[in-house]
């Protein structure tokens, strides 16, 4: 039985693979003669083809284009109908008496923003990375039903960033449940997203709700690819389990907090959806973030204009390249210094 | 570039799915309430009686025909017909009816009020109609006040009479708060009109803030700040983001609610029995008691392939008895002047919405110069846009009222200088 189960397992996989032999034996006479013209850069380069083909159609392309709108003006929609008008767009967003005091900006809702993303940032990385940590190692530990544990925080991983921004707004609102529950219990409610540290709280909360999961799974794959015997020897000679976390479990957990890090810092600097489902950017515009006010000045208001929001998203982007760079950067170095370099 | 222009359009046409084949017509629609279902049903009847011609009714958010249909259009694409409200910025998009519809005379004489509405400034098309005719005005909890023991305010109640009255309501009855108006610029343009405020220029271009906006910006906050009006509805929100108020409404939790007549078929399905209310007309300012007219027309578009087909369905939807029929089932106001001048049996129990209609059809007699050129005007929604927005900011304490009448004239400015930039 089990011989006529490999027979035809064997069958199945020549043909399926009848037809990649097919398609490598066409390929086969073309590739060599390019790899004999070429050397093996040139092949590096024919395998990566596809991939940086797709990079430059749908990431570097619109760049270009972005870059090119930033440099325009007008209402109009398609680049040939706008007006040239060189630097102006990205001077409007630095005409600013103090880029401390958003107040005295030309565009004083983008510093606004700016300052409000910076933030956010700050909070929300400190937080999310901490309570990953902690969630990772929670659920590192032998608990009881681990596995549904481990599901339960990574369910609000799968839900849609808008149903998150309206789960939350029910509770949160006036009428909302929370207000609910502190009334039966005898409290004055609270008007959470109407009053300005309470929304920007809320706002960061409920990102770090909606996504911790995803990072504390990076972070438990850490944590579990960690040598046992380390904590062993660690144990047999009598280290305390604090003493353990700071010199063993970090240390070799940092690749992975530097990609938890990084992801979050990224994903900060981006926030939209959810916050801006929550609270629409308010109270006033206290949760108004950068991508919140790229999407009203290029999309959401009635007259448009795209060219500012595009200087505005060419800046954001740039941001991110230095964030990514310093990521790179860090990464390197650490591989340089564990010797793989 | 024109290629590119081509393309782009091509793959916004198929990533809305809307392609139609020819003698096809496609309808992008929306729905404030049952109109999605009563056009449905017109439809269908339209196909039976022409066979040849297959409509598509597109149920869509309202948020992408303010957000989407915009960049369709300027592709060079979209549906052959579209329901909108941002008809006059818009413009330039619509199809002119004239050579298409059987009988150009009875469009003029039915429609033609607010055709000016629709159609670039100095333009003689024909676009479309208006399937409805909206005013805004006010509603007010008639059980709540009952239940208090305050009068609603007479008729020619001013807004600070209508706040004061709906504050001792709120005080007795423990409400979250007296008023609520939506947040939206279009809105608080009527007691903006009614305390003397004129946004258009001489030269039809947006003036500065004046003193009837600002005297009625200073009631706004002062109302914020005083609990009167619901904070949450304007403070919760950045931008010019529309926040409507009829939930606090039909959940008993403000006396006093300032929105438009299109919320009647609404209020009369979502509160029911539960408690009795009134439509007010617009409170008085210190020079009128105006209400702000418009509404959302039904149009056609300039990119269609099949503009005979177009025709056809327009002709058919803007008949007489099918107007009837829509704005009775719909409980909408109608801009049809025959249907006016006839009988209008609205289709329902409610007596609350037969005397709400009522009321705003009374209102439209006391609509003010300044609010009915609105309209009309291309820079409305651009002075809208930087009203809400900067007022919201001053009601979060985030500047005072003063900063935020300079921050609007500067946003208007700056919108209007980007807009008429020219190649």
């Amino acid at each position: 039985m089990a011989n006529a189960l490999t027979t035809l397992n064997e069958k199945a996989g020549a043909m399926i693979m009848a037809p990649v032999r097919l398609l490598a034996m066409a390929f086969d006479p073309p590739l060599r003669v390019w790899q004999k013209w070429t050397g093996q850069n040139g092949m590096a380069a024919f395998f990566l083809a596809p991939n940086l083909a797709v990079f430059g159609i749908f990431v570097l392309f619109p760049l270009f284009i972005n870059f090119a709108y930033s440099m325009t003006g007008g209402a109009a929609l398609f680049l040939e109908d706008r007006v040239y008008v060189g630097a102006d767009q990205y001077q409007r967003l630095f005409t600013c008496a103090s880029y401390l005091d958003p107040k005295g900006c030309a565009e004083d809702l983008f510093w606004t923003a700016v300052w409000n993303t910076g933030l956010f940032v700050v909070l929300q990385v400190a937080l999310m990375t901490i309570v990953a940590l902690i969630t990772a190692l929670v659920l590192n530990r032998d608990l009881r039903a681990r596995s549904f544990w481990r599901a339960v925080f990574f369910f609000p991983v799968l839900l849609s960033p808008v149903v998150v921004g309206l789960i939350w707004r029910w509770i949160l609102q006036r009428q909302g449940l929370l207000n609910y529950g502190m009334i039966e219990m005898g409290f004055e409610p609270i008007s959470w997203l109407a009053e300005r540290n309470w929304a920007f709280t809320a706002a960061i909360l409920v990102s770090v709700w909606a996504h911790v999961g995803f990072y504390a799974l990076i972070l438990l794959a850490g944590l579990q690819a960690i040598p046992r015997d380390l904590y062993e020897a660690a144990e047999m000679d009598g280290t305390r389990p604090a003493r353990m976390f700071w010199r063993i479990t970090l240390p070799l957990l940092a690749p992975n907090l530097l990609v938890v890090l990084v992801l979050t810092l990224i994903r900060a600097v981006q926030i939209f959806d959810e916050v801006y489902v929550l609270t629409g950017g308010g109270p006033g515009t206290s949760t108004l973030f950068i991508t919140q006010y790229i999407y009203e000045v290029g999309f959401a208001s009635l007259l448009r204009n795209p060219g500012l929001a595009s200087a505005a998203s060419i800046l954001m982007g740039g941001v991110l390249v230095v964030l990514t760079l310093i990521q790179l950067g860090i990464a390197r170095r650490n591989e340089m210094r564990s010797g793989k370099g | 570039m024109t290629k590119m222009k081509s393309l782009l359009g091509a793959v916004a046409l198929s990533l809305c799915a809307s392609t139609a084949m020819a003698g096809d017509v496609r309808i992008m629609w929306y729905s404030d309430g049952v109109e999605g279902d009563v056009m449905k049903d017109l439809v269908d009847r339209f196909m039976k009686e022409n066979p040849g011609i297959n409509v598509i009714l597109d149920n869509v958010a309202y948020k992408v025909v303010q957000e989407q249909l915009p960049v369709e259009l300027e592709a060079g694409s979209g549906p052959d017909i579209a329901r909108v409200t941002n008809i006059k910025a818009l413009a330039d998009h619509w199809l002119d009816l004239t050579p298409h519809v059987a009988d150009p005379a009875y469009w003029q004489a039915n429609f033609g009020d607010q055709f000016d509405w629709m159609r670039p400034d100095g333009s003689t098309a024909i676009p479309g109609f208006m399937t409805q005719i909206t005013l805004t005005g006010g509603f007010a909890n008639k059980t709540l006040f009952d239940q208090a023991g305050v009068p609603l305010p007479g008729e020619n109640a001013t807004w600070d009479e209508w706040v004061e009255a709906a504050g001792k309501v709120q005080d007795s009855q423990k409400l979250n708060a007296a008023i609520a108006i939506d947040r939206s610029g279009h809105r608080i343009s009527a007691p903006n009109v009614s305390f003397g405020s004129n946004y258009i220029g001489a030269d039809r271009l947006p003036g500065p803030l004046d003193d009837g906006a600002k005297a009625f910006a200073e009631k706004l906050v002062k109302w914020t700040a005083d609990g009167r009006m619901n904070k949450e509805i304007w403070v919760s929100a950045a931008g010019t983001t529309y926040r409507p108020a009829i939930d606090d409404f039909v959940n008993a939790q403000i006396a006093y609610y300032y929105s438009g007549s299109w919320q009647i078929s609404a209020l009369s399905t979502k509160i029911g029995k539960n408690f009795d209310w009134v439509a007010t007309g617009s409170p008085c300012g210190s020079t009128a008691c105006s209400g702000l007219p418009g509404g959302a027309a039904l149009v056609g578009i300039k990119y269609t392939k099949n503009a005979a087909e177009v025709g056809k369905v327009m002709d058919f939807l803007g008949r007489e008895d099918i107007v009837r029929e829509f704005t009775e089932r719909t409980l909408f106001l109608p801009a049809h002047k025959g249907v006016i001048a006839g009988k209008i049996d609205f289709k329902t129990d409610d007596a609350n919405v037969k005397a709400a209609l009522e009321n705003f059809v009374a209102a439209t007699t006391k609509v003010h110069l300044n609010a009915g050129a609105l309209p009309a005007w291309k820079w409305g929604s651009v002075y809208y846009g930087a009203l809400v927005t900067r007022i919201s900011q001053v009601m979060a304490g985030e500047m005072p009222l003063a900063d935020a009448y300079v921050k609007i004239d500067e946003d208007i400015k700056a919108k209007v200088e980007e807009a008429t930039k020219k190649q």
